[in-house]
């Protein structure tokens, strides 16, 4: 199982902070696809993906246990 | 007093406290830079802002910024902490403060800190007016995606 996190502007688009999902084996590029089949928002297309607390490309490939966060762009300062 | 070198808080932040833990007997420089509300940005009157963070990563990715500045700028001791939830107009809400042997360091380092933490640190900031609400992003203006090797570094 794979805990999905969300946050800022996507949190409120997706109705909710986090979600499990088993998506061991899949890419950052194909949970991208996968959530957004559940979560149609556009800022999934805009956001970064962090996989364990670190920025993660869209080859990364997904492990059991992972913890997703989808990061809309960054605001902070 | 928690000991640490970059945090994320709901609490206020004292500039003065943050200072205290980078002064040190070899530093001939320290630089604070102290981020607060505005409350007109192009025009538009903000009423307060909602900061948001993924506090765990958002403390990793400061610490991270905090040991490339000492790579660039060797003997630079640097403390930064960023503060989450509401912040009225004037509110702090971020405080970087750096000492170096020498001036020019210092200032290069704070500034440094800054752009960086507006790249790679989780957190967002909401503003509110009178009339709504957005969430603000990507005011660097990056390419969404991730971030370059030189950006996430």
């Amino acid at each position: 199982m794979n805990q999905l996190l969300f946050f800022a502007g996507l949190k409120e688009a997706a109705g909710t902070e986090n979600v499990n999902m088993d998506l061991a084996g899949l890419t950052v590029e194909e949970v991208k696809k996968k959530v957004f089949e559940v979560y149609p928002s556009e800022q999934l297309q805009t956001s970064m993906v962090a996989v364990n607390e670190e920025f993660a490309g869209q080859e990364h490939k997904i492990e059991e246990g992972d913890t997703i966060a989808f990061l809309p762009p960054v605001s902070g300062g | 007093m928690n000991g640490k070198q970059v945090w994320v808080t709901e609490e206020p932040l004292s500039p003065g406290e943050i200072i205290s833990r980078v002064t040190r007997r070899d530093a001939g420089a320290i630089n604070t830079f102290i981020g607060t509300v505005r409350e007109f940005t192009k025009g538009k009157k903000t009423l307060y802002l909602h900061y948001e963070a993924y506090p765990a990563m958002a403390e990793k990715k400061l610490q991270q910024i905090a040991d490339e500045i000492e790579k660039q700028w060797p003997g630079t001791t640097t403390v930064m902490a960023h503060r989450t939830g509401r912040l009225d107009i004037t509110d702090i809400a971020v405080v970087i403060a750096v000492s170096t042997p020498h001036r020019d360091a210092s200032y290069a380092a704070s500034r440094y800190a800054i752009e960086r933490i507006k790249e790679i640190v989780p957190i967002w900031k909401k503003e509110h007016w009178e009339d709504g609400e957005e969430w603000i992003g990507n005011q660097k203006e990056t390419k969404p995606g991730v971030p370059t090797k030189e950006e996430s570094r």
